[in-house]
């Protein structure tokens, strides 16, 4: 026994007490150097770096299993699963645990197990023991094989207590092999009552919004039939507006007919070539009516002025002077003389003729008797 | 079981779940996505029932050559040993 403490005197008695800090059986602290320095090592190449950590599947088909064929751990873990993942596939790779070649059987196991396909989850187990009985999980084949594993590795390594180098390495760390058990595989029971809730609720939700959907859908098919009686309503008055206006556009085209016709008739009547013929046919008569009318009146003039002319001749003053008178003229004065006491004896007279002329002189005058 | 489409249909099917209960998706987008959900859910339980059970041993032959064969819970010994 290797101790590290404080030594003490308890004077009244004078004995001599030591307070231990630290303990460890003799020969341990080769192992525990041995492990710092690998541990250190190991880290220093990113083995235990929490990046590298895979996520474990959620519903795994087929786990192997690194272990003692012979063991509590193997018991435990089959139990576990078996009890919550009646469909699992499991791969046991029989593995001696601790001894002489255990490192390099697990480690195979590992790589093994990593060439299957099929595999979806490595737990890697044993059970409790001593730290020196745990050895095996801190050599460094097994570390390295296990952070070298594509496929996610659990690790359930002794009790919660025993850190080894494997469970470091590993992508998750199980306290006990019945832990590791849990956390590989959900309860099948559980994953079916999910699935049928998920199935209840959908059922329900999709039953309920086609039991309103339906509700709105008769709402709409009631209210378009209320609005399709309408219509018809609304048509059928359409209709019959429609015929009594076809009706009144008849009667009323027929009257603008009708009075079109009577027009058209009183414009024939009146048309000015009407009084253009009836104007042609009474021109020539008019003229020949005024010729005849001038005819007569002309001659009629020509009668009266020929009767004038012959009443003129009659009257003329040289006429008269055919039957024998003459006209005397002073001759100074031009005068006409009608009465002897105008001339005086020895006034040179002039008397006309009905043919010629002769120059006189008054020889004596003789006024009328009797006035 | 092809585990991720398992889990992804499971992922699908709580999606589907909670876009119905939302329930602000057009009727005939939750009819379809129904269905899917129905199917999905169908298919998943399907799965877990076809599942075969069975537990195999990795053992080395004398060549070398590794085979599986049936575990038997006769050959689990308890050992106190391990």
């Amino acid at each position: 026994m290797i101790v590290r403490g404080r030594l003490t005197v308890y004077e009244p008695r004078g004995e001599y007490q030591i307070v231990l800090e630290h303990a460890e059986p003799k020969g341990i602290g080769a192992l525990q150097l041995a492990f710092e320095q690998l541990k250190e090592r190991l880290a220093a190449e990113g083995l235990f770096d929490q990046e590298r950590k895979k996520s474990l599947p959620a519903f795994p088909q087929t786990v192997g299993l690194v272990t003692s064929i012979t063991g509590a751990a193997i018991h435990d873990i089959l139990t576990v699963l078996q009890k919550r993942w009646p469909i699992l596939h499991i791969i046991i790779a029989p593995v001696q645990v601790q001894g002489e070649g255990a490192a390099k059987q697990i480690a195979d196991a590992v790589t093994s197990l990593n060439s299957m396909k099929e595999i979806d989850v490595i737990i890697v187990g044993r059970g409790g023991g001593s730290w020196e009985d745990l050895w095996t999980f801190n050599e460094e084949p097994v570390v390295r094989a296990i952070a070298a594993s594509r496929i996610p590795v659990v690790s359930a390594i002794g009790h919660e207590v025993d850190v080894t180098l494997a469970d470091l390495a590993a992508d998750l760390r199980a306290p006990t092999p019945s832990a590791a058990a849990e956390m590989v595989v959900p309860v099948l029971s559980h994953l079916v009552t999910q699935l049928e809730d998920c199935t209840v609720r959908i059922q329900r939700v999709v039953g309920q919004r086609c039991a309103v959907e339906r509700h709105r859908l008769q709402a709409h098919v009631s209210e378009l039939s209320r609005m399709r009686f309408d219509v018809q309503e609304k048509s059928q008055r359409v209709d019959e507006l429609t015929g009594r206006l076809c009706q009144a556009l008849d009667e009323l085209s027929s009257t603008m007919k009708q009075h079109l016709r009577d027009c058209h008739h009183d414009l024939l009547s009146h048309s000015p070539l009407y009084f253009v013929k009836h104007g042609l046919t009474l021109i020539p008569q008019l003229v020949t009516r005024l010729h005849r009318q001038m005819k007569s009146v002309t001659l009629h003039r020509r009668q009266r002025v020929q009767q004038v002319v012959a009443e003129l001749n009659n009257l003329s003053p040289l006429a008269i002077l055919g039957r024998g008178y003459s006209i005397l003229y002073n001759l100074g004065t031009g005068q006409i003389i009608r009465r002897a006491q105008d001339v005086r004896i020895g006034d040179e007279l002039k008397a006309r003729l009905a043919s010629g002329r002769l120059g006189c002189v008054v020889k004596d005058v003789i006024p009328p008797t009797s006035a | 079981m092809a585990t991720v489409k398992f889990e992804q249909a499971m992922a699908r099917l709580e999606a589907i779940v909670g876009e119905l209960e939302r329930g602000d998706l057009p009727l005939d987008e939750s009819l379809k996505i129904f269905e899917e959900g129905i199917r999905l859910s169908k298919s998943c339980l399907k799965v877990l029932e076809d599942a075969e059970k069975k537990v195999e041993v990795l053992v080395q032959e004398k060549n070398g050559k590794k085979k599986l064969q049936a575990f038997s819970p006769a050959d689990e010994v308890d050992d106190s040993s391990s």
